[in-house]
């Protein structure tokens, strides 16, 4: 339970990047090299690299280099525990507010009856 | 929920805030009530199957609420949300936090700011809970919290059950 918990962190932390972000959406559509996935932004390679090895570190992502070229790969599996804090979070808010509705025309009838 | 009220649940990583926003089919000034009475949010605040039972509340400017969210087996979950700000009934401002039975604020947690905006819409209220942590890190901080706590794991518990009752 404890390193679960640290992992969630890490991967919080590289979800909280732009950059980041949009290359795991690219890398939802299926698996692209370094270099594919670098050229829509406006970065230098190193800075670039920055970034994937933060992915990988918490292991969102991996790589394999074949030959000369590194390709990435997406992780599913560790981005839906990210994500299921937040759909926690979203189930909550539904229950309440389904709650308040239920409230809202109990509180309506009684104002109307006095 | 009922399919013509609006139901928005944002989250923005960038800034660690989510943004709830909801319609209502009530007037403002009843939507405020339930919001700001600790007797009606007791009827509501907490997800089901969990009740909502309230310590003490000073619904003003300084003032808390302190409350717990109750599963059915007993296990309380204790709040605590602090009254910043109050413009009667369109905004009050709140800070979030995790105490224990007596009030005390876990000072290890990072705290949620909550800001709430009460609109019209014709006959219909619409409100809209912006909740900001103070960092990616403290957000981070929320989440394990909440893996341990086994709130969630209730819900989850529910979600199984439903299918089965309806």
């Amino acid at each position: 339970m404890a390193n679960y918990s640290t992992s969630l962190d890490d991967t919080f932390h590289a979800l909280a990047d732009p950059t980041r972000r949009s290359v795991i959406a690219r890398l939802a559509n299926g698996s692209a090299s370094i270099k594919e996935l670098a050229q829509p932004y406006d970065l230098g390679l190193p800075s670039f690299l920055k970034h994937i090895k933060v992915l990988e570190a918490c292991g969102l992502v991996a790589t394999i280099k074949v030959g000369r070229v590194r390709t990435c790969q997406l992780n599913r599996e560790k981005l839906a525990a990210a994500e299921k804090w937040f759909e926690d979070q979203r189930k909550i808010w539904e229950s309440r507010y389904d709650n308040l509705d239920n409230l809202l025309v109990t509180l309506k009838g009684e104002q109307h009856e006095s | 929920m009922k399919a013509d009220l609006q139901f928005d649940f944002l989250v923005d990583k960038e800034n660690s805030t989510l943004t709830v926003k909801r319609e209502f089919a009530a007037k403002r000034q009843l939507v405020w009530d339930c919001y700001t009475k600790s007797e009606l949010l007791n009827r509501w605040f907490a997800p089901k199957p969990l009740t909502t039972k309230t310590k003490s509340m000073e619904f003003r400017p300084g003032g808390h609420w302190h409350y717990a969210m109750v599963e059915p087996n007993g296990q309380e979950y204790w709040g605590r949300l602090d009254y910043q700000t109050i413009a009667p009934i369109d905004n009050y401002t709140a800070l979030d936090g995790f105490s224990d039975e007596t009030g005390v604020v876990n000072p290890d947690l990072p705290r949620s700011t909550w800001n709430v905006t009460f609109t019209d819409r014709a006959t219909h209220t619409v409100v809209t809970t912006v909740v900001s942590y103070a960092s990616p890190e403290a957000l981070q901080q929320v989440i394990d919290m909440g893996m341990k706590e086994g709130l969630t794991s209730t819900l989850e518990r529910l979600d199984e059950l439903l299918p089965q009752l309806a």
